[in-house]
């Protein structure tokens, strides 16, 4: 492997784990701060995806769809945790597993419905359509480039949110001790409404921002929930730190699986998970389990 | 102990005896259907030992249900015919193998993490089989030949037999179903459920419950892997599908459905799921639309499932209100 091969695949890696890692985050805070595993996280990506491919149609403009799309991923993550998510607080893993599951079927279907079998792609924006050259024959777009970037800000905005505002304080309260908050007169139903829905844009907002470099198709959000759960679980579930690590190695672990063994690329993001659990079976930065 | 009443026990005969004067009643579709069926039955069956007798919420237990099929079909993919005699005795083999390693790894975690690891490590499989392209890829194989029971020129059962292998299955499930009674009754049933009522105390008590938990999690994933061998056998072909986690997911809804840790109700939960399943796809073009709705209704109203409908019936008659009655839950 060249210097840049090897170069364009780290960039690669990183773009990739960085997309996982709003995903990833999302559901490693709804399952840190609510006590709720969300197997329907995946089905917000993919209608992020879709719903910036249908107003694309309308807007001609990626921007613009996005700004129209995550208000409505948001709204729909909101309204799903007031009907659904908010009677299975109290109740075991195993119905939030089942019940999320029914979700699926319902949004799996749904995008059928509304959208079709059909695989779809949105073009990357014009300003952002060219290449940085990298050697003679050898080039990097730059909307992957772009993607890295808004992802970092993303992140660096989700700590300062967490970290420094008077919500996030709330958010990380209700993560340590829920009766104590709700104790001290915060309504916990809105802060966990609004965990939730915070979650669902960021998925969404993924999927809205990966579209023009992976096609719009269905079953996307199956994929991505699946490798979301290995990032949390290396993670070490409820990290927003671990989720982060854990993104960045399964970004690498997919991306050079893809180069060096081709034919078990997707194994090995999961012999990664095996190896990291048999070390720490709690996850890189999780709280111990008894 | 794990006993049922005299009324279930009444009930389960009648249901036996129904099933066994079905097939001249039936038909070709619907005698296949109900074979599904018994075979989804036994897979719940297995799966029920870990959710509802252990406290192993497994989320990958399709792995073992499609890793036997395979097996079979790898088995089968090279010869005219073989004999059942080795080839049953293989895939189990292969299938119990299996859920050592996966079970060594998983039985080290608990709770959250071990519903994703088992979801994972069915993942892994599933990517396994489905970018194989030897083994089919997505499509995956084609079983030509059943092995067969011959000996000699002496074929006692014919399995190519639509009749004969729903006897077959029948006959699996209702010995299924009395091993696993018989096991839940023996000192080694009694500590797993200890363990699901609370690990800690089980452990005081001396018994190394992370073994326990690993042989029990063995013995689920090689019946669920007895129960894939006679759906490829029935079905004659094994996709990567099979061990998809939406099978895992309808699997565990099966056993909700029907009301995990009573054995029977699994394979009542499989019957109707099935049946409904069938059904939706005869009236509606949207089914997984309404199977979405019916997965939720019955998680919101119906956590105890099916085996525990007479219970709940009973105290509402009582007139208690359901908060009550699940507060009553141990």
């Amino acid at each position: 492997m060249s210097l840049a091969t090897f170069l364009i695949q780290l960039l690669n890696s990183v773009q990739y784990g960085f997309l996982l890692f709003l995903v990833a985050s999302g559901l490693t805070l709804i399952f840190g701060i609510m006590g709720i595993i969300n197997l329907a996280h995946g089905a917000f990506y993919m209608f992020g995806a879709y719903v910036v491919w249908w107003l694309f149609g309308y807007t001609e403009s990626l921007t613009v769809s996005i700004l129209l799309g995550v208000p409505l991923i948001m709204v729909l993550g909101f309204a799903i945790e007031r009907l659904a998510i908010a009677r299975l607080y109290q109740r075991d893993h195993l119905y939030q597993v089942l019940l999320t599951y029914g979700l699926i079927l319902i949004l799996n279907e749904c995008q059928k419905i509304f959208w079709g079998s059909d695989f779809y792609s949105v073009p990357v924006p014009e300003l952002l359509a060219g290449s940085i050259p990298l050697t003679e024959n050898q080039v990097y777009p730059v909307y992957r480039v772009f993607i890295s970037i808004v992802c970092m800000l993303l992140a660096a905005g989700m700590y300062l949110l967490i970290q420094k505002t008077r919500l996030g304080m709330t958010i990380r309260a209700g993560a340590s001790n829920r009766e104590m908050v709700q104790a001290l007169g915060i309504n916990i139903n809105w802060v966990f409404a609004i965990v939730f829905s915070l979650g669902a844009a960021l998925a969404g907002f993924a999927g809205m921002i990966g579209a023009p470099i992976s096609s719009v198709y269905p079953g996307m959000g199956d994929q991505i929930l699946i490798i979301s759960f290995v990032v949390v679980v290396i993670g070490g579930i409820g990290s927003i730190k671990g989720a982060f690590i854990g993104a960045m190695l399964i970004g690498l672990a997919d991306t050079f699986g893809k180069v060096l063994v081709p034919d078990f690329a997707s194994m090995a993001v999961y012999a990664t998970m095996a190896v990291i659990l048999l070390w720490r079976p709690q996850g890189l930065f999780g709280q111990p389990v008894h | 102990m794990f006993r049922t009443s005299l009324y279930t026990n009444l009930a389960l005969v009648a249901a036996i005896i129904v099933l066994a004067t079905l097939p001249p009643f039936l038909g070709i579709y619907y005698g296949n259907l109900v074979t599904r069926l018994m075979i989804l039955g036994i897979f719940a069956m297995s799966l029920d030992l870990l959710i509802g007798f252990t406290g192993l919420v497994s989320f990958g237990h399709a792995a073992f249900f499609g890793l036997s099929g395979y097996l079979l079909g790898i088995i089968m993919m090279d010869t005219e015919s073989a004999s059942l005699y080795w080839v049953l005795p293989a895939c189990l083999a292969g299938t119990a193998l299996a859920s050592v390693v996966i079970g060594w790894f998983s039985v080290r975690t608990t709770g959250i993490y071990f519903i994703m690891i088992t979801l994972a490590f069915a993942q892994m499989l599933f990517f396994f089989f489905n970018e194989n392209v030897a083994l089919g890829g997505s499509d995956g194989l084609f079983i030509f030949n059943k092995p067969t029971l011959a000996i000699g020129s002496w074929n006692p059962l014919d399995l190519e037999d639509h009749h004969t292998f729903y006897y077959v299955t029948l006959v699996s499930m209702v010995l299924s179903y009395l091993g696993l009674r018989q096991l839940l009754n023996a000192p080694f049933g009694q500590v797993i459920q200890g363990i699901r009522a609370n690990e800690n105390r089980t452990r005081a008590l001396g018994f190394a419950t992370q073994r326990y938990k690993l042989v029990s999690f063995v013995i689920a994933g090689t019946l669920a892997g007895f129960a894939g061998f006679l759906e490829a056998m029935h079905t004659s072909i094994i996709s990567p599908a099979h061990l998809g986690w939406h099978e895992s997911g309808t699997a565990m809804m099966t056993v909700i459905l029907g009301g995990m840790g009573t054995l029977h109700g699994p394979v009542f939960g499989a019957f109707a799921l099935g049946y409904l399943h069938d059904w939706l796809q005869d009236v509606t073009k949207y089914p997984t639309l309404y199977m979405g709705i019916f997965v939720i209704a019955v998680v919101l109203f119906l956590p105890r499932g099916i085996a525990g409908l007479p219970a709940d019936i009973g105290r509402l008659l009582r007139r208690k209100s359901p908060a009550e009655t699940e507060e009553e839950e141990p």
